[in-house]
């Protein structure tokens, strides 16, 4: 299939979805207080947008987004990397991990409030929880699998010291593996904003639960399509930064 | 000059003792291009790494008389080029220069040098995997050279390859010598490339691998591979070799 003929494809696919969800109210299938028609969209993001609301939610949720997943992946690669290096580490922390790592993040909800108040440092806190794990996670087998080889040649060539290893071998070939697992918690992350902001933390979230109280359902639509855009963009930047960093790999 | 006294190295793991080499004792006068020789398994490759200092020996000493005060007086050329895929060429040849003392200019006008004395010049800006084999040995030898090293460490660094390519890095090899006078060890288990090569055969046999013979090939570079006097030492080294029950 050519590129021309998949995007006509995927631009009909997305044409039909339109409709029937056009039709589905408008054809009294079902209220369009419950399912409000994409027509009805456009004005109710304008209202949004002209208060202020949406733009302020926006920025809030994505400065609470940035914070967690900065705090996380920094803690969790900085720890996966420093436990990759050392066996004794690995051991040391080897029962806290298998204690803590089935703790799903949002289950931090209840602490978060305690220490944190309704507050973004809350949300930052259960973001930064998921996040970490998966960076953990992802920077110790990336480490754990550099090739030994390599690490051979750093010592053949007089980097013996552990932070020349980790500067000049193990942090670039750990990169590949390191950043899949931070592509990951950018998902995750977004999952966890989210999640934080229903629970009443300033931002999307919060907006969004506070139009389904009023039944407002194009405005909850409105928000779900601002999650979905911003973490379109946020992926996409986040693959180009990849592959240029990556672009020595075939 | 090298020199190793009664070198012995024992592997420990999970309680179990491996004796890889025993009491081997070696003289390598400077400039002289020495092959090791020897079936796989012997502890050649161990034997490199012990001059190398990457592994100690459990018995005996190593040490390497350097006239001058070097941070690397030793460079080792892999028998995968071993080359880091994230570098281009170029950084590849100046790895083992970022130790402090060079600038960048100074490093990469480096790089390009040893490029060109291994003919390579114009791929600096090329990444491992654009490169074939051949090309891969040639960067791992120019960055081996770029440090300057007294002692050019060499682990069956043409095995890989294909014998075409294997002949010319040879060649190249042999010109690199001449021009460098760098102390060459040089590990193979080819006894055609060991003669064609060295100015010393050191046959290593037997687990633990000890000295199994020791001849020294007098005939003047440049050789011929099908030379009389060369191809006689190899028959000569095979029938010594074959009657020690070696490969």
């Amino acid at each position: 299939m050519t590129r021309t003929r998949a995007t006509a494809l995927a631009v009909l696919g997305f044409a039909i979805f339109l409709g029937i969800w056009e039709a589905a109210p408008a054809l009294g299938l079902v209220p369009a207080a419950i399912l409000p028609p994409p027509s009805a969209l456009p004005g109710a993001f304008m209202r949004e947008l002209d208060s202020g609301v949406w733009f302020e939610a926006m920025l809030t949720s994505l400065r609470n987004y940035v914070a967690g997943l900065f705090l996380g992946s920094f803690l969790g690669v900085a720890l996966g990397v420093a436990t990759g290096m050392s066996h004794a580490l690995e051991a040391l922390l080897a029962w806290v991990v298998r204690l803590l790592r089935p703790i799903p993040g949002l289950a931090w909800v209840p602490f978060a409030i305690l220490w944190f108040g309704i507050d973004p440092t809350a949300a930052i806190f259960i973001i930064g929880i998921g996040v970490f794990w998966i960076s953990y996670f992802a920077a110790l087998s990336a480490v754990r699998t550099v090739d030994r080889e390599l690490i051979e040649l750093a010592d053949a060539f007089g980097f013996r010291r552990a932070h020349q290893k980790l500067t000049k071998v193990i942090l670039p070939a750990a990169a590949p593996g390191i950043m899949a697992g931070l592509r990951t918690a950018l998902g995750q992350a977004w999952m966890a904003v989210v999640a934080a902001e229903i629970f009443g933390v300033p931002g999307l979230g919060q907006r969004m639960m506070q139009a389904s109280n009023l039944l407002a359902s194009d405005v909850v639509v409105i928000y779900m399509a601002t999650m979905a855009a911003l973490y379109g963009i946020i992926d996409t930047a986040f693959v180009a930064i990849q592959a240029r960093l990556l672009r020595w790999k075939r | 000059m090298i020199s190793l006294k009664h070198v012995g190295l024992t592997f420990h793991r999970d309680g179990e003792a491996t004796e890889v080499l025993r009491d081997f004792s070696l003289d390598v006068p400077k400039g002289r291009f020495v092959a090791i020789l020897g079936p796989s398994g012997v502890g050649k490759s161990t034997l490199l790494r012990v001059v190398a200092g990457l592994l100690k020996p459990t018995a005996g000493a190593v040490t390497i008389a350097t006239d001058r005060n070097k941070p690397l007086p030793v460079a080792m050329v892999f028998q995968d080029a071993r080359l880091l895929p994230w570098r281009s060429v170029a950084d590849n040849v100046s790895f083992g220069l970022e130790h402090g003392q060079a600038s960048g200019h100074e490093r990469r006008e480096r790089a390009s040098a040893m490029l060109g004395l291994v003919g390579l010049s114009g791929y600096e800006s090329r990444y491992p995997h654009e490169l074939s084999g051949g090309q891969r040995q040639r960067v791992a030898l120019a960055r081996a050279l770029a440090v300057d090293p007294d002692v050019l460490l060499m682990d069956e660094p043409f095995a890989a390859l294909d014998a075409i390519t294997r002949e010319t890095l040879q060649d190249e090899l042999v010109r690199i010598h001449g021009e460098t006078s760098k102390t060459v060890l040089f590990v193979t288990h080819s006894i055609d490339e060991a003669v064609y090569l060295a100015d010393d055969v050191i046959a290593i046999a037997g687990r633990p691998g000890r000295l199994a013979a020791a001849i020294t090939i007098e005939t003047p570079r440049p050789r011929q591979r099908n030379q009389q006097d060369i191809t006689e030492v190899a028959a000569d080294l095979r029938r010594r070799l074959d009657e020690l029950g070696g490969s």
